[in-house]
């Protein structure tokens, strides 16, 4: 087993959509794994943001700089264009700001890739559709009322999301997790209902 | 340049027992351009320098401190605690089973280095206020001929907090090539009004108190009460008033009611003059003129365009740390610091640590800033070690 099987499935895919010798940013890095997977074996040039304490500290064990910010006050300290690539893996639906982030993303770096949970997975559809509840799943692991995830979006709904601040989808994968959550596969027929994460990678439009 | 303090020395001699001085008979030209033909410097060091040489860590000290960074043995033999023991010490973040830790009063303090209390050569008086202005840069310039001395080329880390964060930052800009980490605690790039306006009201007291006698009360009577009103304003930028309420609230010292008089009657006024009469005694009231002013001058982006221009391209990798309720050296100037690092394509780590505790939160909040400085440390000391470390992976990345 190698480093990467150890990342998140959809963490794989990530790296492998990152060009060798780029200048990362990963908002929300947790403890930097993807990141100095990047430096380790792409000869990238890593940055993280994080808020959680023992996080930046596992990160800063690994070597890693990163600083505590809110993502949603923004990336000021970054001078445009500041990246090649700017990543947010599973935490735009926990940011106050959406529209913000994405694009304060698409100043600082050439290119997002940004990754989220489908709502519209037919299994989400489905708890509210038959039990009359907020759905709670293995994915999606809290009560509604105690949630750090306050911005859920479906494939469709992030489509507008993107196009309407500015940008524009390069790539969309769809990916719905096998048995284990180590595999995972493309879904292609009817995404918005059998995926349940997405990658993309955006730009700015024009 | 002497050789009698060479590394083997250093590490042969017996741990701290008082500090030991290195004395620099070549003198040190100033950033003011003046001249100081002769000094002495005084330094302590705990643990051991290892083969390579890179696990040399130096740490500078705030206004009020001394050589005495971590425990040990003052100069008459009686264990003394060290002002930053909880940090510094075997097993301690900064862990001097691991490091080689060396600390030494600042250039124009009172502690064993030269400064204002310090015999003029050319009139065999002392100083007074004949002691040229020093900088925070001619106190890393003191440092730095120290580390000649010792034998050590490259620092792992400078270390400091509060004015020793300044000198911290002020060795990354003046000598690059010779730091592989800074670490600045509760520290600043610059000094605002608010900060330079309560050190005026210091030396203020000081320079009207009527022992004052133009700086030169050596030998006669001390100006106590001047530099006692600066240690209590002092006192009150380093704490919060969270703590402050904490501490002391609107109690009463040893009374149940008002007295109508002027006599200390609140808590906190008891407090500030304890903390006042015990200052007078272990401190120099000129010393404090000049740490302040040199406190007030710094700015590191003197002689650039900005912070970020003086930084640019800096090799060397930044842990930087506020503390919520610090008032005095607040955050939002550190995260200043923090994007000009980013700007000049620097790498730098930040956290704010949550505490009550104000500014001296950095004398008293051991473990939260442990948290980050042993990871830092540890990593920086490995990568020390292997040579090129991952700073190596930087050169994947295009210049911006």
């Amino acid at each position: 087993m190698t480093a990467a099987d150890l990342l998140r499935a959809d963490l794989q895919l990530v790296i492998s959509l990152v060009p060798q010798g780029s200048r990362v940013l990963d908002l929300g890095c947790g403890d930097g794994s993807l990141i100095a997977h990047l430096r380790d074996e792409r000869g990238c040039d890593v940055r993280g943001i994080e808020l959680a304490p023992e996080e930046i500290a596992a990160a800063i064990a690994r070597g890693l700089s990163v600083v505590q910010a809110d993502l949603d006050e923004g990336l000021s300290g970054y001078p445009d264009s500041a990246f090649d690539v700017v990543v947010l893996s599973q935490t735009l639906q926990v940011v106050r700001n959406p529209a913000l982030v994405l694009r304060e993303m698409l100043r600082v770096g050439s290119r997002a890739i940004i990754t989220f949970p489908n709502f519209g997975h037919w299994k989400v559809r489905g708890y509210l559709a038959l039990k009359g509840r907020m759905p709670v799943s293995e994915s999606i692991p809290f009560s509604w009322y105690d949630t750090p995830n306050i911005h859920h979006t479906t494939l469709k709904d992030f489509r507008d999301f993107i196009a309407a601040n500015g940008g524009e989808i390069e790539r969309e994968i769809p990916l719905a997790a096998g048995e284990w959550r180590q595999e995972i596969r493309q879904v292609r027929f009817m995404p918005n209902l059998l995926a349940d994460t997405a990658v993309a990678v955006v730009r700015a439009r024009g | 340049m002497s050789d009698e303090n060479t590394r083997g020395a250093a590490a042969a001699e017996p741990p701290a027992s008082g500090p030991r001085i290195c004395s620099l008979p070549e003198g040190l030209d100033l950033v003011s351009g003046r001249r100081l033909e002769h000094v002495d410097i005084a330094y302590e060091t705990w643990g051991e320098l290892d083969e390579s040489r890179s696990n040399a860590i130096l740490i500078c000290h705030a206004l009020s401190g001394d050589s005495h960074v971590a425990a040990g043995k003052d100069k008459h033999g009686a264990e003394k605690p060290g002002w930053w023991e909880v940090m510094v010490g075997p097993g301690q973040a900064i862990d001097t089973h691991k490091y080689f830790v060396i600390c030494s009063n600042v250039l124009g303090g009172c502690s064993g280095t030269t400064g204002p209390e310090s015999i003029d050569p050319t009139t065999e008086t002392p100083y007074g206020l004949r002691f040229p202005l020093v900088t925070v840069e001619d106190m890393v310039d003191t440092q730095a001929a120290l580390l000649d001395r010792l034998g050590v080329k490259k620092l792992l880390a400078v270390v400091g907090g509060s004015m020793g964060g300044m000198q911290a930052l002020a060795w990354v800009k003046r000598y690059p090539e010779r730091v592989r980490t800074c670490v600045g605690v509760a520290t600043t790039p610059r000094l605002g009004a608010q900060a330079i306006g309560f050190n005026e009201v210091g030396r203020q007291a000081i320079l009207g108190d009527p022992h004052f006698a133009g700086g030169d009360y050596y030998g006669g009577e001390q100006p106590e009460a001047g530099l006692a009103i600066a240690r209590m304003v002092g006192h009150i930028t380093y704490l919060s008033d969270e703590s402050m309420r904490a501490k002391f609230g609107r109690r009463l010292r040893n009374r149940d009611d008002l007295a109508f008089d002027f006599v200390t009657e609140f808590e906190v006024e008891s407090y500030l003059a304890y903390q006042g009469r015990k200052f007078v005694e272990r401190f120099d009231a000129n010393t404090y003129l000049y740490m302040t002013k040199a406190m007030d001058y710094f700015d590191l982006a003197a002689g650039h365009a900005s912070v970020a221009d003086a930084l640019a391209e800096t090799p060397v990798r930044f842990l930087l740390l506020t503390f919520s309720s610090d008032w005095l050296f607040p955050t939002y100037q550190t995260k200043g610091l923090v994007d000009a690092i980013r700007r000049a394509r620097g790498q730098v780590s930040f956290a704010e640590i949550p505490s009550p505790y104000g500014h001296d939160a950095f004398l008293l909040e051991p473990e939260e800033q442990r948290r980050y400085i042993e990871p830092f440390l540890a990593r920086a000391v490995a990568e020390a070690r292997v040579g090129t470390g991952t700073l190596a992976a930087n050169e994947g990345g295009e210049a911006l």
